[in-house]
Order: structure tokens, then sequence, then C-alpha cells
């Protein structure tokens, strides 16, 4: 009998110790990216997000990351030696890792998932995007302002709901300020490829533009608008050093708080699931320091800033028509979460049609 | 000084089949150095790139996975180099085979057959020949380089494949992202095993390894795509059909290819997406080739290939060797081999030290 409780308590110190010890193990992260480190744009934005991890947790976490993981079958398989190796979260942040992302996070009901910008969640996967479109808002009404010719040349990469949601913010900003404003879009069919972007950025000032704005990833329609003499927008992260004169500012992606609160909430054992869309008001969409322009507009710029981030104000609040000019959203009401996530229609005033509406 | 190269008389077999193995015996080699140079420990970091992934159950079925298309695409890129027919497009029909037998999939959605994958497979290796029928038309008719049509109809399948994806075969109900429904059960390749994701197309790679071997080996046809390639003109003393041998070896290459991109598509993938392919069909030039332009060989290079990316996605996880570092071995591999097969048909011969330069064209 003695013996019997011996081994019971035995057995019960191990677990206490395992758990304890457990407690004190450092978190592994790892992270799965779709372009490297060096992008200076989407990924490298992630990545700061990794070492700002690294930064606020020290000693408890580890990190590491897989970097130009294609989007298919190779997905799956590094999402899932990370599991199987180990790793106590992971995050995947593109799009098309999702549907490898819900697989994986099936078989590993343990390991802790975060996929951006997806839509489909598990009990051990969350989501997570920003709210772009409320800095698209704040540059369209910038270009509003600065655009003499009120011509603007948009480098488009793929018209997916969030790039349209862009463009339509950008549009409603700038229709905000001077209401002919005129957009031209170049689809370029690529996040990255900064010889296609930046003849894009060529011919739309050819055109006339004299405002080049991007939704891709690489520096190279800054650095036309620097040669041309001609206003741009950075896009994801600070990009002055491209272009010292024409970057009137840029929408910079903080991931940093999201991670480390998220670590945070898995080390506490406070962590579910949710869909966690973070706009200026969480600090995930900041904007880079106002350039290049009268203090006035830099002015208008902060203060729409705070209207956006306190709520007083919606990129999408009625009357808002679309290209049509059917009444979409009524006065006084603004656009709902889930029309906004699965945008795919242009608001009034867009010349460009959708490549892939039908 | 000049250093010229001078056929020898006759190769050495021995050496010909040495070859891969001794420029893979360089490449880690060089790999060694290149990782100490990274402040790794080489021999640590050659472990976790080319041995622990041969280590355990799951990485090694992926290893199959990863090199199921490479073989399959390899076999018939091997016959159609073995005739002097440059295929350089088997991107193009990996995917054209795969947009074909999506489309079959996607038609009878929410359906249940046993008919239906057959009927994939069978959609899927016709688009990569129709894909392959326009080079070998060009070349047969107007003596178009098959070179460069083949490799321009690449970039053609990729927008097409873009079209439909964002287009007409777009998931009505994925939020207008671009990609297909996921297939349905009768759609998806049985896998082989429980929980691991090796499916039926490693069964079709060596079953086509081993036709394309009795091909060549054992029949008429094979002495013909030998000697096409070989010695064209002794072919057509023979009465063989240069044009035959061109549709022929296209077309074959192109099934194959389009094949392995359905393989693809109604496996590990499940779904039409805008990319298919991380560059299977340029990958499987350098399968062809490794394998000795050999069937049977090109399931090993196949497999060695395979090694090489999955090797660096572990490194990546475990060294922090950056990605670039799988492109710079399957570099420094093909390098080495196309070094290797040079100098063990040639010999190098330094000539005219201090002499008279040569007139320009003489080579």
């Amino acid at each position: 009998m003695t013996r019997y409780v011996k081994y019971i308590a035995a057995a019960f110190l191990a677990i206490m110790l395992g758990a304890a010890t457990a407690a004190e193990d450092p978190t592994r992260v790892a992270f799965v990216y779709v372009g490297p480190i060096s992008d200076h744009g989407w990924t490298y934005q992630h990545d700061q997000g990794r070492l700002a991890v690294e930064a606020a947790l020290g000693d408890d976490v580890v990190t590491t990351f897989v970097e130009n993981v294609s989007e298919g079958p190779d997905a799956e398989r590094v999402i899932r030696q990370l599991a199987a190796t180990g790793q106590d979260v992971i995050f995947t942040t593109s799009f098309g890792f999702m549907n490898p992302t819900v697989k994986v996070s099936e078989q590993f009901p343990d390991v802790t998932f975060g996929h951006a910008t997806g839509y489909k969640r598990t009990d051990n996967l969350t989501t997570f995007s920003s709210r772009f479109y409320e800095g698209r808002y704040v540059l369209g009404q910038i270009a509003g302002r600065m655009s003499e010719s009120g011509i603007v040349g948009y480098v488009a990469s793929f018209p997916i709901p969030e790039v349209v949601r862009g463009i339509n913010a950008f549009m409603l900003g700038m229709q905000s300020i001077n209401p002919d404003a005129q957009i031209k879009v170049v689809w370029v069919s690529s996040w990255f490829d900064p010889g296609k972007e930046g003849d894009a950025a060529k011919a739309m000032i050819d055109q006339g533009a004299d405002v080049i704005t991007q939704h891709t990833d690489s520096p190279a329609p800054l650095r036309v608008a620097e040669e041309r003499g001609v206003y741009a927008f950075g896009q994801a992260s600070d990009m002055i050093a491209y272009a010292p004169n024409a970057q009137l500012t840029a929408i910079i992606d903080d991931w940093s708080g999201y991670y480390v609160s998220q670590i945070e909430a898995v080390r506490a054992g406070t962590w579910e699931s949710s869909d966690i869309w973070g706009g200026f008001n969480t600090g995930m969409v900041a904007m880079a320091p106002y350039t290049n322009m009268p203090d006035d507009v830099a002015a208008m710029a902060q203060a729409t800033v705070d209207k956006i981030s306190s709520g007083e104000l919606h990129p999408f609040q009625g009357p808002l028509y679309n290209q049509e000019g059917e009444l979409v959203v009524a006065e006084g009401e603004t656009l709902d979460d889930g029309t906004l996530a699965g945008m795919n229609w242009y608001v009034k005033g867009i010349e460009d049609t959708l490549p892939s509406s039908n | 000084m000049r250093i010229d190269l001078e056929a020898r008389g006759r190769p050495s077999v021995l050496m010909i089949w040495l070859s891969p193995v001794i420029a893979i015996v360089i490449t880690l080699f060089v790999g060694g150095i290149m990782f100490s140079f990274m402040g790794l420990e080489p021999l640590n970091a050659l472990y976790v790139y080319f041995v622990q992934p041969l280590t355990n159950a799951y990485q090694l079925q992926e290893l199959v996975v990863k090199a199921t298309p490479l073989i399959l695409i390899g076999v018939g890129l091997s016959v159609c180099f073995l005739s002097n027919n440059w295929n350089i497009g088997a991107e193009g029909q990996f995917v054209m085979g795969g947009i074909a037998g999506s489309w079959v999939a996607l038609t009878f959605h929410g359906m249940e057959g046993f008919w239906i994958l057959p009927l994939m497979m069978i959609a899927g290796a016709l688009g990569g020949l129709l894909w392959a029928l326009l080079p070998a038309f060009f070349k047969a008719r107007f003596n178009a380089n098959e070179i460069l049509t083949s490799l321009m109809l690449t970039y053609v399948a990729l927008q097409i494949l873009d079209y439909l994806v964002r287009g007409p075969l777009r998931d009505p109900d994925g939020f207008n992202f671009p990609e297909s429904k996921l297939f349905s059960p009768s759609a998806t390749m049985p896998l082989l095993t429980d929980g691991g994701r090796m499916h039926l197309g490693a069964v079709f790679a060596v079953i086509s390894a081993i036709a394309i071997a009795i091909l060549l080996w054992r029949t008429i046809k094979g002495f013909e795509v030998k000697v096409s390639g070989e010695a064209p003109r002794a072919a057509r003393f023979a009465g063989f059909s240069e044009k035959g041998m061109v549709y022929f070896s296209l077309l074959l290459s192109g099934a194959l290819a389009g094949l392995a991109g359905i393989s693809e598509v109604a496996g590990p993938i499940g779904q039409l997406l805008p990319v298919i392919s991380p560059g299977y069909g340029f990958t499987a030039i350098i399968v062809a080739f490794l394998g000795r332009l050999n069937p049977i060989g090109v399931i090993f290079a196949g497999l060695l290939l395979a090694l090489t990316y999955i090797g660096g996605e572990n490194a990546q996880i475990l060294l922090q060797v950056p990605g670039d570092a799988t492109g710079v071995f399957q570099g420094i591999l093909l390098f080495f081999i196309l070094a290797c097969d040079t100098l063990i048909k040639y010999r190098v011969k330094i000539t005219g030290f201090g002499g008279k330069p040569v007139a320009e064209g003489e080579s």
C-alpha cells in the first residue's frame, strides 16, 4: 500500500516537475515568408515583427523563419516540418499559405498557428490582417492636394479584394479633396517585379500622372518618380532612402505589437483563435514621416489619421456609389467588414475595369 | 596562349557514368567550403542538408512527392534530348496539363465516380501534348527553333492559367480570391500511405520511367530516337522520318509533362492556383542531364534534386541558412556535371605559347 502511494506521489511529482520545466522552456516561434527578408517591403516588415518578438521576450522565445517559400505544395511541407520539429507557434504570412496552414493546423492541434490575410480559421489557427485601406485613404487625400494634373498612377498587383479595397479607399480620399480626380491603374500581375513596376510607373507618368502610388512591394516605382520629378508613396515600409525628393509618406505595416501580444497570450495560456483586423487604432498601420509637402497638407493628413483612429471617420462611409452610379452605402452608414473583405467592385469615378470581373 | 578542347577518340563509358558522381562529390566539397565561410560547421551543415531528410519517414515521403513531377517530366525530356529535339517548354506543358485536368475536375465537381480521376489524367496528358504540338508543328513545318517557341509558349501558358484562376475557374465562394474550388475526393489523387502525401503520381513516375527504358532499349522506335540524335544523316539513310521524330519526341515529352501537371494539381495541391509549379519544368532539364538521359538514371537524379530542395528547407529551419542556398547548390551541381562531361569527352590542350594569334573563326 505504502509502495503504491509512493508510486503515485512520484508520478505526481514527475508531472509537476515536467510541467514546471515546460513553463520555463522558451516558446519556439517560426515564420514562413513568401519573399526574401531583404525585399524592403512585405516580408521585411514581418521579419521586423519577428525581431521585435525576440527583443520583447528575450530568452523566453526562440524564433526561426523560412523565406522564399512558394505558395503550393512546398508551403504545406515547410509548415508541417516546422510543426513536427517542435515549434510552438507558426505564423504564415501570405494569402496563398491559407489551405496548407489549415491542413497542418488540423494535424497538429497542440501547435498554435497564425495566418496573415486569409479567412479560414480553426481552433488553433487564428487570422490577422491590417486595415491598410485606412492609410490609403490618407494617401488619397494627400494626392488630392499635391497633384496638379489631378491624375494619379496606381501600380497594382492582383485584383484581389485587398488591392481593390485599397484603390477604392485611395479614390475616396482623393475625391474628398478633388471630386474630378482621376486614377489610372496598371496591373503588373506580381507582388514583386521591379522591372514591370518601374515600367508601369513610367507609362503612367507619360500619360500625365504626377503622383504615383503602388500596391506592389519593390521600391522601383519610387525610383522612377524620383528620376522623373513627380511624387510617390512608399509601400509597406518607409522607402524614403530610395526617393528622398519624391516620397510624400508611406504606409507602414507594423506587425510587432500583434506578434508580441500573440506570443504573450500563448505563454499565458489565454490565446484563442480570432480574426484580428487592425488599423491605425491598434498601431498595425502607421504613416511614415510626411515629407516633401507643405505643412498644412501634413497637418491635414495627420488630422485624418486621428479621425480614422478615433472612429470619427470611416473611409467607406455613405453616401457611397459604385462605378455604375448605384447607391451602395446610404448616408450615415458605413460599409460592413464582410463586404470589405470580399470587395470586388470599384467606387464611382474609377475608369478602370477589373480584370477578373465576370 | 590558347586553350583548346580536343575530342578524345572514345570517351570511357565508365567515366560517363562516374561523371555525375564526381560532380556530386565536388559539389559537396564546394558546398562545405561555402558553409564554413558562413560560419557553420561544414560537416554538420552538410549532414542537415543532405542526410537528415533521409532519416525520417515523413521526409522520405516528401522526397518522393517532390521528385514525382521531376521524374515524370525528366523521363520525357530524355527522349526529346536524345533525339536532338530541345523541348525547353516542359513548364508550359505541365501547366496546360494541370489546367486541362482541372477543367475536368471542376466540370464534374461534387460528383462521385471512379471514372473522374482517369478522365482527368487523360485530359492532363492531352493538355500537355497539345501544348507541345505547337512547337513540334512549327519546327516540322517551318523549321522554327523549338527552343524558342517552346520556351515562349511557357509564358503564354502561365498567363492562361492566371486568367482562368482569376476568371472562369475561380471559386465563387472564395471571396474573389484567385483560386479554384478544392477538388472533391473523387477528383483527388489517392494517397499511397496514411498520413503522408505520397500519391499515385509516384507510381506513374516509376511506370513511365520503366516504359520509356523499354522503349529506348528494346524497340526499333527507341533505336530510331538514338540514331536521329547521334547521326541524323544515318537516320535519313535508314529511312527514318525526321519530322516524324520531331512530333514523336515533343508530343511524348509534352504528354508526360501534362500528366505531371495534373498529378501535382490533383495531388498535393488539391485545387487550381495562380502558381502550380515552382519551376519543375526547368529543373527537370537538370534532372534529365544528371540522369544521363537514361530513364532509370532520371529516377535517381529526380530524387537527388528533390533532396536539394528539401535539405534547403531543413537547413533554413535548423541552421538559418538563407533560402538561396538551394539555388546555389543546384547551380554548382549543374556546373560541375557539365564541366566533368566536357573534360571526359575532350582533353584540354594548351597551345601556342607566344605563338601568333590564330585567326578568328578557326576553332
